[in-house]
């Protein structure tokens, strides 16, 4: 599988990150690049191995189901770079 | 006196609880140190000189008591990966901007608990991701250690190379560092320095900043194998904060350093002879080997067939896990806001444009495609069963042995810009590391000797799930065998 110029500009759309146009046919042979060494995963036989999920099985562990943090709204906010009484504030997404 | 910084972290432990010195005079010695040092080498990118008198003063009135806990008075660098509260902590990226955490992670936590002094934030590849901190939004460290009759800057590996510099540089006792894909091991071999992954879930993740959450774990790096021990014995426990830690016991590693090694198996990989290494690396491997038996082990011939595929295996799950995770560098909620049309989608879309760099883009690309509709079974899926099949590996070699020999890079140190500009190239540092970190196994780096050109090489010791101490034991054998007692001249 290779991508090209479009795919690049629709991947580059969906991580929400603005690619130059003149950069896109660049990007496209960057990746090709990686993808077509990861391709050498399709030699090993994978049938019926499960997902790697973790080298130590464990339980994962259960809690009651209770409000444990809370009322720290300014640490909250503290890092925003925008806010409003109390508020982050955003740009205007309703018109 | 002799240079209180230039103490191993275990005899400067030992030296204040004897009250030989104060914590205030060794902390003191430090801020001397990064103070002149710094600027050269970079390890540093915040200096909490204030603090760490604080802090050192506050062990005082402790040990003055004779009380204190395990690491009481002793001064550390911490990687700018974890969030410590109230100091700036950006993962050496613009996109956090001057993020300043409002709470601590659990593994700094677990080290201020024992007594540690915080000395400031290390620096490190831009969210962890490469393999020479030149991705660093801070520029790049510089290896402490430089070529015979040379002047050549080299890097001092990554991504926690600010850390192994600072070690290496005696600019602090030992530092917390943290490995995805070999980010603790590779930079400890190329600073002739101690570094350890531990078992995944060993030590939290909370208040880390997230790379790939399947692979992340922190680890120390020291200038001995028991230091290594002792850091690691702090850092680690089972957290309610982070579900994927492991609830056990942490057992008393220092214990294990200096205990005989006869009887025991170690493995020896047929498959870590990487085509184009370089003969003093086979060399050295050898006379690690010559060493072991020498000690009593016994060595055992294995094969782990699927390590060819560990590398592309974990460019899928790393750059996937890694375009999820840092989906959350929004502009909105923290860090550095770029507003661009004014639009939020344009927000968005230039705050990240802006806030990361090159590498870390291409990462999030590469992640985003091979989880996007219709390719996850193909990609991402395939390469977790492709671990699967690595950790069978090792399970079926750890039949046979107690622990695995290997190189720990493919080469020493390089200079910035000698490895060109191919991706690939880079990533395949990472070649003897990055199978522990699929199969979650720890894994230990130590100095085993230097290569002809005088710059330091590493062994690395793979242990089984939960038994980083043969991990300990053995690279202890290493140590005594190598003697490695080379220092960097210093010239900075």
């Amino acid at each position: 599988m290779s991508v090209d110029k479009n795919t690049v500009r629709k991947v580059a759309r969906l991580a929400r990150i603005a690619v130059p146009e003149e950069r896109l046919e660049p990007l496209a042979g960057e990746l090709n690049g990686i993808l077509a060494w990861i391709e050498q995963l399709n030699e090993v036989n994978v049938d019926g191995v499960e997902p790697m999920t973790t080298p130590v099985a464990m339980t994962l562990p259960m809690r009651e189901d209770v409000i444990s943090d809370g009322n720290i709204r300014d640490q909250v906010l503290a890092n925003a770079p925008r806010t409003e009484d109390g508020f982050f504030v955003v740009p205007k997404v309703v018109e | 006196m002799t240079d209180l910084t230039q103490l191993t972290l275990s005899d400067a432990v030992d030296g204040l609880k004897a009250k030989t010195f104060s914590s205030q005079e060794i902390t003191q010695a430090f801020l001397t140190q990064i103070d002149t040092s710094n600027e050269t080498l970079n390890a540093y990118v915040v200096v909490t000189a204030d603090k760490a008198m604080q802090m050192a003063k506050a062990s005082d009135a402790k040990l003055a008591k004779g009380q204190g806990g395990k690491l009481e008075g002793a001064p550390l660098g911490i990687k700018d990966l974890f969030c410590t509260k109230g100091v700036r902590t950006t993962a050496c990226s613009n996109i956090l901007g001057e993020f300043t955490p409002t709470y601590e992670s659990t593994v700094t936590q677990n080290l201020w608990d024992q007594g540690s002094v915080m000395l400031g934030k290390l620096n490190m590849d831009e969210f962890a991701m490469g393999s020479d901190n030149g991705t660093s939004r801070f520029g790049p460290p510089t290896n402490p250690w430089r070529r015979k009759n040379s002047n050549v800057k080299l890097t001092s590996g990554g991504s926690s190379g600010g850390s192994a510099t600072a070690v290496a540089a005696d600019l602090c006792l030992a530092a917390t560092a943290s490995d995805t894909g070999g980010s603790i091991r590779q930079p400890a071999a190329f600073t002739g320095i101690v570094g350890i992954k531990p078992t995944y879930g060993r030590a939290s993740r909370y208040g880390m900043v997230a790379f790939a959450s399947s692979l992340d774990q922190a680890g120390p790096l020291a200038k001995t194998v028991k230091d290594a021990a002792l850091m690691l014995e702090v850092m680690c426990s089972g957290d309610k904060r982070d579900s994927t830690s492991l609830h056990l016991p942490v057992p008393e590693w220092t214990k294990s350093v200096g205990k005989s090694i006869k009887g025991m198996k170690i493995g020896v990989p047929k498959e870590y002879r990487a085509d184009g290494m370089p003969e003093e690396i086979e060399k050295l491997w050898q006379q690690g080997i010559a060493w072991l038996k020498a000690a009593g082990a016994e060595i055992i011939d294995v094969s782990l067939p699927h390590t060819k595929y560990a590398l592309p295996a974990y460019y899928i799950v790393a750059p996937a896990e890694a375009s999820s995770n840092l989906a959350r560098y929004d502009g909105i909620r923290y860090g550095a806001r770029q507003s661009g049309d004014g639009s939020l989608t344009s927000t968005y879309e230039t705050t990240r444009a802006k806030g990361f760099g090159a590498e870390v883009q291409r990462r999030l690309l590469i992640g985003t495609y091979v989880l996007s509709a219709g390719y996850y079974d193909a990609y991402y899926l395939r390469a977790q069963k492709v671990r699967t099949r690595i950790l069978q590996d090792f399970e079926e070699a750890f039949k046979q042995c107690d622990a695995l020999l290997t190189p720990a890079t493919p080469s020493a140190a390089f200079g910035y810009g000698e490895k060109g500009d191919d991706p690939v190239a880079m990533y395949l540092n990472d070649i003897f590391t990055v199978t522990a970190n699929l199969a979650g196994l720890p894994a230990i780096a130590m100095p085993a000797g230097l290569d002809a050109q005088g710059l330091p090489l590493g062994l690395q010791v793979i242990g089984k799930a939960l038994d980083e101490e043969s991990c300990f034991k053995v690279a202890a054998a290493i140590e005594d065998a190598a003697a490695f007692k080379a220092r960097p001249e210093k010239w900075w």
